[in-house]
């Protein structure tokens, strides 16, 4: 059934005088992958972090599977725990073991024996193909083996929909492709998924839409053929040609 | 200065006990020890409380801390030396006031360590564990407080030499110490004041170095854990 899992209705926010998000709306059908991108300070992780409340907006609504998510009494602690989310830098927990990273969510919030924690954080190891990993300390980790643990803690909470911030920005090169390709079979088994990235291979493989950002705005709103090949904004055209050529440096 | 000890040497390290109370190096490190310890719970609250979101709790906690730091720890003492014994209505021991007092002057250092502490923990650590669903009290438990507290070791094992050395006012108020017991040696030896202070100072120094050492194991320790390797 295409139902809409993410919601934005006329979103508007203000880092004291500067409007960071003015009217966003649209919204994430579920099942789709959504890609945001844009220059930076154009809003898109302000955006993504107001979806799990990480940032309050101040005007306008946020739907997740229909219920209005700053809603009087919303539970916030369960409304989290219903959302995957993943950091830039990863931030596993320095002092838990790969395996209790995973479990922490299960146990203390969803309520979960250990034994059934163990088992669950130990096959979703073996998805992003960390099976070996599970006793390992994070910093013994290189970061995209960081990155693929916070996918697989993430997943933990059996959330309907993920959200990255900028998954793969503070990753090696070399790193950033078994990120990816984890995040590309999540999108291939159902997942919803809003991602801000500036991979823009990701975004024509994977998404279904995106969404261009500049100064708080959603700018342009295509389909990954569409917005690779005639973007219809300016500003988005003048993007495209930079980081479609990002090793290009123009001689002065 | 040899002689002293040997002769003082029990004096120096348990007081007059079995026959008296407690006394001594014995009853320092008991006091200092006592302190810390029960300061820590308060310190805990107050670190927490100071880097919260709730006004009423941050500003009691601030005063706290910036009233009993900014007074020194002798008038701490008198002032519990005088009031105690008003406010519970019983004669209160000069070694519970001593404590009471310390509890409360360590409180404000620690609280500050706990502050330190916890926000040097980078920001990223609140927001994973409550984008996973943890709840703020969860947050500081499971998260927050176990790193904060690994990474003010070295602080507060400071703090602690620090306690041992200030207890050495409580004398006082006639606390069996060891400064006490310096006191007695000193007036039963005329002439030998340098001597006996000598030997006072070896066996603070001697303990808070031996405490230092043991810091620098324990932190080696801690950081070879998050790494991995033990």
């Amino acid at each position: 059934m295409r139902t809409n899992m993410i919601e934005l209705d006329g979103v508007n926010k203000w880092y004291g005088n500067y409007h960071a998000l003015s009217d966003v709306t649209g919204s994430v059908t579920n099942g789709e992958v959504l890609v945001v991108c844009g220059p930076s300070g154009s809003g898109k992780s302000t955006l993504i972090r107001t979806i799990n409340r990480l940032e309050p907006i101040q005007r306008g609504t946020i739907r997740i599977g229909g219920e209005d998510i700053y809603k009087q009494g919303k539970d916030i602690n369960a409304l989290r725990a219903g959302i995957g989310f993943v950091f830039q830098q990863f931030n596993l927990f320095p002092h838990l073991s790969v395996r209790q990273n995973i479990t922490l969510s299960p146990v203390k919030v969803g309520g979960m024996s250990r034994a059934q924690a163990d088992e669950l954080a130990d096959s979703l190891l073996a998805k992003v193909g960390l099976a070996h990993k599970a006793d390992a300390m994070p910093a013994n980790l290189s970061g995209g083996q960081q990155q693929r643990v916070a996918i697989a803690r993430a997943l933990a909470q059996r959330p309907p929909v993920i959200l990255f911030d900028e998954p793969t920005s503070a990753l090696d090169p070399e790193m950033v492709g078994e990120v990816l390709s984890v995040m590309k079979q999540l999108a291939q088994d159902g997942m919803t998924m809003m991602v801000v990235t500036h991979e823009m291979g990701f975004a024509r493989d994977v998404a279904d839409w995106i969404w261009f950002m500049d100064e708080g705005k959603i700018v342009e709103r295509a389909r990954p053929d569409q917005f690779f090949t005639s973007p219809e904004h300016p500003r988005a055209q003048k993007f495209l040609s930079d980081v479609l050529r990002p090793h290009s440096v123009s001689s002065h | 200065m040899l002689e002293l000890i040997q002769q003082y040497g029990v004096l120096f390290l348990v007081g007059s006990w079995p026959n008296g109370p407690l006394g001594g190096f014995a009853a320092t490190l008991i006091l200092a020890f006592l302190g810390m310890l029960l300061s820590f719970p308060i310190a805990i609250v107050i670190g927490i409380a100071r880097t919260g979101g709730l006004r009423a709790p941050r500003l009691l906690a601030t005063i706290w801390v910036y009233a009993f730091r900014g007074i020194p720890l002798v008038m701490i003492i008198f002032w519990a030396y005088f009031v105690l014994p008003r406010l519970t209505g019983i004669a209160v021991p000069a070694f519970v006031t001593a404590l009471c007092a310390i509890v409360v002057y360590e409180s404000a250092f620690l609280g500050e360590i706990v502050r330190a502490g916890l926000q040097g923990l980078p920001a990223g650590q609140a927001e994973a564990a409550r984008s996973v669903g943890l709840s703020y009290g969860q947050t500081m438990w499971h998260v927050m407080l176990p790193q904060a507290l690994a990474n003010m070791v070295p602080s507060i094992v400071n703090q602690f030499v620090s306690t041992i050395k200030a207890t050495s006012i409580v004398y006082i108020i006639g606390v069996q110490e060891v400064t006490f017991a310096a006191q007695q040696v000193n007036s039963m030896e005329v002439g030998k004041a340098f001597q006996t202070f000598m030997a006072l100072a070896c066996f603070y120094f001697t303990v808070c170095y031996l405490i230092s050492l043991i810091a620098q194991y324990l932190e080696r320790r801690m950081h070879r854990r998050q790494m991995g390797i033990a």
